[in-house]
């Protein structure tokens, strides 16, 4: 086995080469940095992320559709044949707000007690521990594209154009749901180290989130009104995935008023009529806090980091 | 030379929490309760290795080696103070601590490398010398919770020295494997030094500190108390495991029993190779203790050339003054100083009971042909 060990170059003078400060308290800006020149790691750990889940299953990744779909078949027999809510159209309407809450969901589901159960490798191998985490979120943006294949998949059987001016504004709509996404993501696997709680506790407020969202019923005609009363439509706005969720209807939903399938086929407000210019700058701003918020997630998670070893 | 590790100045303080509880339940019924305490692991430690340097890092368990170590490959952060390090650092902490169980030996050995910071690409160059190296050739697509732990150890070893590291930081990770593996394992690592890479090695194995490294460090309750020439920091080392080994011990025996003085009769060290040697070994004890005596003969570079011991036959210590006589009849040693340790251990063999580090050095003067360290007498003609 003499020739397994492989001929070598000279080794090379070190004396160019920069030194790195591996261990002092690094500022955001290191932080950063460090973050950015791992993503070789960051994509092998989405694909073993993905690979691990769906390892043992006869159906593999088609789960990540299958799920989600079982669940909007759910969530349309209840609201539009059960309830009767009259909204046409409604399983496109479901569909364009699920893929977003999906993402969020599966993120910040798995990303939580990521850093615990991870806890063998956190104590031995040197990376970045927040990557954990964003393999977590990288995971469910891959699943995001899947669904959004099938989702084009279904306009182009139902024959229905999306809203094509409207189109460009999506990837600040998704820039904004990937950084939100993502500072939560981090601060919670941080905060699960010190509060194992926050594992049962995520699932109930996820719930309540979901509900808090525009999925299974159109803001602007059934929130909207009642909020409007009281000067408290901001308050609802406070959830940023409101906004996203509302971009994403209007892009792939596209109509903001419609009739009734009910008798008497009344006028139904599905959507603000705000036009392409509010949606442009709403996003844009939420961009930025969005990023702003990644920012003090990064480096609330950089001062908790110090004593995971203690907790771990 | 360049400075490759320079660590500066630090410590590690832990937090170590007593009943403390976990759930926000608990926290909130109990605010607080249980206690915190501060223990310090490392205190003020600084030191630099450069390149071309095989430094061995030893000390008991617990005196915060381990500590150290996991502060230079960033998997701690210190208290205070910095490290810094120039080129790329492969750690062997513990092997395979990176493995996903459900993934094939392929998919870690690419999920692995870039735990350690290389790049796809990189681990595409390196990935035949990996499987080459850790002989699982038939076993390399198959899920990693199959592989005995032994596979899994020598993929994991084979990653970190193939990856092609400035510096490799070993922990005690020589211990496992069969024979086989243990030798082409320090086969590499001599071959890393040939090219002039830094090693750190962590162990406890004095023996192998001795053979591979030319500098060691000995940690010893979180403060560095030695850090030169493997030999001098080895002696220093095994003083204070006796101190240690002296204070720990409730039954006072170890401390009542101290060897005083190695003598010779006429007051020389000097010898001439091929003559013989007698030592006289003065021990006073307060108790009466039975059991094996240890002599042990080490060239100043730390090359141990002979351990004997009393060949079956007790060392009976009285209360008072004891002496032991050592004989060599004839000493085959060529020109050098050479360090002689005594000391006693019980019958079993596994606890020291007084031990002397370099209780004598002898010098030997030789004037023959032969070089090396042991004359062989050996005759050489053509037939």
């Amino acid at each position: 086995m003499d020739d397994a060990v492989p001929a070598r170059a000279v080794r090379r003078s070190l004396d160019d080469v920069a030194f790195r400060t591996v261990s002092a308290r690094a500022s955001l800006r290191t932080r950063l940095r460090n973050l950015t020149s791992r993503r070789e790691l960051l994509s092998s750990l989405i694909t073993s992320d993905i690979r691990i889940k769906y390892k043992n299953s006869a159906l593999g990744i088609l789960w990540s559709m299958l799920t989600p779909a079982l669940f909007l078949v759910i969530y349309y027999v209840v609201f539009s044949v059960f309830l009767q809510n009259g909204y046409p159209n409604f399983a496109l309407y479901l569909f364009s707000g699920m893929v977003v809450w999906n993402m969020f969901q599966t993120a910040l589901q798995s990303a939580t007690g990521v850093i615990v159960y991870r806890a063998g490798l956190v104590k031995k191998v040197s990376f970045p521990r927040e990557i954990l985490a964003l393999a977590n979120v990288g995971a469910s943006v891959v699943y995001f594209f899947i669904q959004i294949g099938v989702l084009v998949l279904y306009l182009l059987i139902l024959g229905h154009a999306p809203q094509w001016d409207f189109l460009w504004i999506l990837p600040f709509a998704f820039l904004a749901l990937y950084f939100f996404t993502a500072a939560l993501a981090i601060l919670m696997s941080a905060i699960t180290v010190y509060m194992r709680d926050m594992e049962h506790f995520i699932v109930i407020v996820l719930q309540l989130w979901f509900f808090m969202s525009p999925v299974v019923y159109s803001y602007e005609h059934s929130i909207a009104p009642q909020l409007h009363n009281h000067g408290l439509a901001w308050l609802y706005f406070m959830n940023p995935i409101t906004l996203i969720m509302l971009t994403f209807q209007r892009v792939f939903y596209v109509a903001t008023t419609v009739h009734s399938t009910i008798p008497p086929h009344g006028i139904l407000h599905m959507l603000p009529t705000w036009p392409m210019s509010t949606y442009f700058y709403l996003n844009i701003g939420l961009v930025g806090v969005m990023i702003a918020l990644f920012l003090f997630a990064e480096a609330v998670f950089g001062r908790l980091e110090r004593n995971f070893e203690s907790e771990l | 030379m360049t400075t490759v590790i320079d660590v500066e100045g630090i410590s590690k303080k832990f937090k170590i929490h007593h009943g403390r509880h976990q759930s926000l339940k608990e926290r909130m019924l109990h605010p607080k309760s249980g206690s915190t305490e501060i223990f310090s692991a490392l205190s003020e430690i600084s030191f630099k290795i450069d390149t071309n340097e095989t430094v061995g890092l030893v000390g008991h368990n617990g005196s915060g080696k381990s500590t150290l170590l996991k502060c230079i490959c960033g998997v701690l952060q210190p208290t205070s103070g910095q490290i810094r390090i120039r080129g790329s650092l492969a750690a062997l902490l513990e092997l395979g601590a990176g493995f996903q169980t459900e993934l094939s030996g392929r998919d870690n050995v690419y999920l692995y490398g870039a735990m350690l910071g290389f790049s796809k690409k990189m681990i595409d160059g390196i990935f035949d010398d990996v499987v080459a190296f850790s002989e699982i050739e038939q076993f390399i697509d198959t899920q990693v919770k199959f592989y005995s732990s032994g596979m899994y150890v020598r993929l994991a070893f084979a990653v970190a020295v193939n990856v092609d590291p400035d510096i490799l930081v070993v922990d005690e990770v020589l211990a496992v494997g069969d024979e086989r593996f243990q030798a082409k394992c320090i086969d590499r690592i001599k071959t890393f030094q040939d090219e002039g890479r830094s090693i750190l090695l962590v162990t406890h194995n004095a023996d192998q500190v001795r053979s591979i490294c030319d500098r060691a460090i000995v940690l010893e309750n979180g403060i560095m108390i030695a850090d030169g020439p493997t030999h001098d920091s080895l002696r220093i080392f095994r003083e204070h495991l006796m101190d240690s080994a002296t204070e720990s011990d409730k039954s006072g025996m170890m401390s009542s029993i101290n060897i005083d003085s190695v003598t010779t009769p006429n007051g020389s060290f000097d010898v001439r190779s091929g003559a013989g040697m007698h030592f006289d070994v003065n021990i006073s004890s307060q108790t009466a203790y039975s059991g094996n005596f240890i002599m042990e003969i080490f060239t100043r570079g730390g090359l141990l050339i002979s351990r004997s011991d009393a060949k079956g036959s007790p060392v009976n210590l009285v209360p008072g003054l004891n002496r032991v006589g050592i004989d060599l009849p004839q000493i085959p040693l060529l020109d050098g100083v050479y360090d002689v340790n005594v000391g006693i251990v019980d019958p079993h063999g596994s606890n020291v009971i007084a031990w002397r580090e370099q209780a004598a050095s002898i010098q030997v003067t030789y004037n023959g042909r032969e070089g090396g360290v042991v004359e062989m007498g050996a005759s050489i003609r053509q037939q």
